[in-house]
Formats: structure tokens, C-alpha cells, sequence
């Protein structure tokens, strides 16, 4: 069974068609770079890919399932543009409450481990709001990873992050892979983006217009795909 | 879904108590106004009684859209909307968690005023106190219904605090005028009355068709 399969896809925004019928399969334990210039439809794909939104047309399995079955919502991890925290909670809290909402069994324990992990255990009764900027994201990818998602689904992930949440997030996603969780990841940096991909998707003007595994060439020159399916224009 | 139903309404309190933006607004205004009416009438020229139940429900109407305002707003920054979405809960427990929230600081605030009005207006409350507070509970549950559904209407509106009154207090009016005139008569005449039990079924009709409306509707606003 595919880990994601769109099947079709359509959306519209007004008369506008923001996705065309965009088609692809994601084996389980693969890694999908889903690249594009901006407006090319990468974030409205990941939203109906979330279950945030629904396809005018087509149809979107995750691991069998729709996005917005609860059992199938159980196994996605999502990092969008917000860090999705409560500036009013403190650090242990936002991980106890999102760790209840995934029901999870252990969730201080879970919280406390992953806490540790992104290196905020030491201020993790303080509140959201008093926190770095960089110990906010650290703590929107704990929240992303406390439920251990086998589907991830990261809009443009290393944007504006600092170096040690980078760090973080590669080791996550390093151990997510290797726990066979299958990954979407729509970016603008393609060299990060080609090391950890294992195929490739280029978006333009919501159409699929390269669908493929990740090669050698794309490592080496990681623009290798813009050159030779991209619009020139 | 009673554990995740817990959870919404434990964090929206959290939430609230920790910033006390809506709590503290609503809180002051309602007194504010309560305290403005009182020298606005001539208290020795009318009877505070006969427009007791009005008075106290449009207090507590304005008062409760500051607070439902709130209510899917907090989920804005930081776009937490977002991750309650995605999180595998469904959306009548994410709506009657909220709903519970708001309905519960609604409640307190007017608590706090009861006994306020009850002085200003020099209105014997004492000997109605119960069925009183009963029928405040059911005409706020059903504000708080309304209420948190329009919040997430509305939520993305830039003029969302304008927004939520306007289309809250048209859908509203029933409810409420079968509050106000319970009310006024559990004041006035010491009980609910036969005549009124008309106006007792509407009260409980609006807050059962509100709920399961809100309940049936919520995903298909939820999701776009």
C-alpha cells in the first residue's frame, strides 16, 4: 500500500485552478522533495495532502485512508509556516496537550524525552511567550514529532530556522526515515532537499510537470531539475 | 471524546486565566454598563423590576461577545488553528470543548454582576436565586453556542470583532427574548408562571437546535 496517493487532483481558488490535476504515489519510507517556484502550488497540495482543505476534484489517500479520518490524522506530522504552540502554555504543557490530543499513553514521559532532545529540557515550565525565537521553533518541531507521524507532511522546513534547530530537525528526520516514515517536504533550498530526497516532484502553475526518482545529477547540481523540466520563461 | 472534549476546554481556560484579555474586558464592561444604567434611570421614578430580565441579558449578551470573540481567535497566532485541524480529534469535540470554555467564563463574569445589579438596581434576587441562575445557565449555554460557532465564521475576517455581533445577535433574538421574559418574571412575580412556559420551551428549544446544529455543521466549516 502507497504511504500517499493522489489520484486526480484538483482545486480551485475563485475560477482559478491552483492544482491540475496533480497525480502521484509515495512508497512507505520514502522521501518526496515536491519543488516549485512560488505560487506553483506547493502549500495548497500540502494543505489538502494535512486534510486542511478539500480537493474540488480527485481523490487523496494516506496510508489507505482520507486526511481527515481521525485514525489516519493519527499517524501525520505536520511543520507549516506557524509554529502551532500557545505562547500561553508553557513548554511541557503545548507537548501534554497536543501528546493528549494524538492519545498518547506516556505523555509527560514522551514530552520530557523529546524535550531533552531539541534542548529545551531545562526551561520547559517556562511559557511560550518568553522564549527565543529559536527555542519556539525547536519546540514547534517537538510538538510536530511527539506522536512519532509514519506520514510527515513540512512546508518549506528549513525557512528561517537557525542552524541548531536545522541540526534538530535533520536528526528527527534522519530517525523518522529510519523508523520508515514517509516524508513530503516542499522547499526552496534543493540542496538540502536532494541529499535527504528520494524522488522528486516539480510543481508549476499547480501541474506535475516532473515526477521521478532522485538521481546523481540532481546531487551534483541540485538546479538540475529546474533546467531541464522547468518553465524557462 | 470526552478525555479530548476535557482537553480543549482545560486549554482554552488555561489559555484565558493566563492572559485574562477577554475575562478582564468583559468583566469591566459588564460592570461599567451595569453602573451607567443606574444613573441613567431614575430609579425613584420607575420600577427596577419591570425591566429587570432586559437589563441583565443585554449586559450579559454584549458582555459574552467580548469573550466568544476570543474563543477561535486565540488560535490565530502562531496559526494553532492549524494544528487543532490536524490533530485527530473530531470537530463536535473540539466544538463543545470551546463552547464549554466560553460558556464557563461567560457564566462566571455574570455571577459577578448578579449580585452587582442586584445592588445598583436594589432588586431582590435572594428568593429566586436558583431557578434564576438555572435559566441564566441555559440562555448563556445557548449565547455560548452561537457565539463560538460565529468565532470560527469569522475568524479569519479582519473585521472580526464587528463581524461576530452583527450576524450573533440577529440568530440570537429568540433565545433571548424567552430569557428576558423569564427572567423579568422570576424577578417581578417570585416564579416562571404558567403564561410563560411557552417562553421556557423556546429558551430550551433554541439551546438543543443551537447544539446539535453546531455539532452537525463544525467539520464542514472546520475543513474548507
Amino acid at each position: 500500500m502507497d504511504a500517499i496517493a493522489l489520484e486526480g487532483v484538483w482545486k480551485y481558488f475563485g475560477d482559478y485552478p491552483a492544482l491540475r490535476n496533480v497525480n502521484f504515489r509515495l512508497a512507505p519510507r520514502e522521501c518526496l522533495a515536491l519543488i516549485g517556484r512560488n505560487g506553483a502550488g506547493k502549500t495548497t497540495l500540502l494543505r489538502i495532502l494535512g486534510g486542511f482543505s478539500r480537493p474540488a476534484k480527485g481523490a487523496v489517500h494516506i496510508n489507505g485512508g482520507s486526511p481527515r479520518e481521525t485514525a489516519t490524522r493519527r499517524t501525520i506530522g505536520i511543520i507549516g509556516h506557524g509554529i502551532s504552540v500557545y505562547d500561553e502554555l508553557s513548554a511541557i504543557e503545548n507537548l501534554r496537550l497536543f501528546g493528549k490530543m494524538y492519545g498518547l499513553s506516556d505523555v509527560e514521559a514522551q514530552g520530557n524525552q523529546l524535550l531533552e532532545r531539541v534542548g529545551l529540557g531545562r526551561v520547559k515550565e517556562g511559557l511560550v511567550r518568553e522564549f527565543s525565537r529559536g527555542m519556539r521553533q525547536r519546540l514547534a518541531i517537538a510538538r510536530a514529532f511527539i506522536h512519532e507521524p509514519t506520514v510527515l507532511l513540512l512546508d518549506e522546513p528549513f525557512t528561517s530556522l537557525d542552524d541548531r534547530a536545522i541540526a534538530v530537525l535533520q536528526s528527527l528526520l534522519a530517525e523518522a526515515a529510519g523508523r520508515g516514515a514517509s516524508i513530503v517536504m516542499s522547499t526552496h533550498q534543493l540542496r538540502e532537499a536532494m541529499e535527504l530526497a528520494t524522488q522528486v516532484v516539480l510543481l508549476e502553475r499547480g501541474q506535475i510537470v516532473f515526477d521521478g526518482p532522485r538521481t546523481e545529477e540532481m546531487i551534483t547540481d541540485p538546479g538540475w531539475v529546474y533546467s531541464h523540466y522547468g518553465d524557462k520563461g | 471524546m470526552l478525555d479530548q472534549i476535557l482537553t480543549i476546554t482545560l486549554k482554552d481556560l488555561r489559555s484565558e486565566f493566563r492572559g485574562k484579555e477577554a475575562i478582564n474586558a468583559s468583566l469591566s464592561f459588564s460592570v461599567v454598563v451595569l453602573l451607567i444604567f443606574s444613573f441613567a434611570i431614575d430609579l425613584s421614578a420607575v420600577e427596577p423590576e419591570t425591566f429587570a430580565g432586559g437589563l441583565l441579558w443585554v449586559v450579559y449578551a454584549f458582555a459574552g461577545v467580548l469573550i466568544f470573540n476570543r474563543s477561535f481567535a486565540r488560535e490565530i497566532p502562531n496559526d494553532c488553528l492549524d494544528a487543532l485541524i490536524a490533530a485527530p480529534i473530531p470537530g463536535p469535540a473540539l466544538f463543545i470543548g470551546k463552547t464549554i470554555a466560553a460558556f464557563l467564563l461567560v457564566f462566571g463574569v455574570e455571577m459577578v454582576c448578579l449580585p452587582v445589579y442586584a445592588n445598583f438596581y436594589d432588586v431582590r434576587i435572594t428568593p429566586v436565586i436558583f431557578p434564576l441562575v438555572g435559566i441564566i445557565a441555559i440562555g448563556t449555554w445557548t449565547m455560548a453556542v452561537v457565539g463560538v460557532f460565529f468565532s470560527l465564521l469569522t475568524v479569519n475576517i479582519r473585521l472580526r470583532e464587528l463581524m461576530l455581533p452583527v450576524i450573533f445577535y440577529p440568530i440570537l433574538i429568540p433565545a433571548l427574548l424567552g430569557a428576558i421574559q423569564i427572567t423579568t418574571s422570576l424577578i417581578t412575580a417570585g416564579a416562571i408562571g404558567d403564561e410563560n412556559q411557552a417562553w421556557v420551551r423556546l429558551l430550551f428549544g433554541c439551546a438543543v437546535i443551537f447544539t446539535a446544529l453546531g455539532v452537525s455543521l463544525i467539520d464542514f466549516i472546520l475543513v474548507g
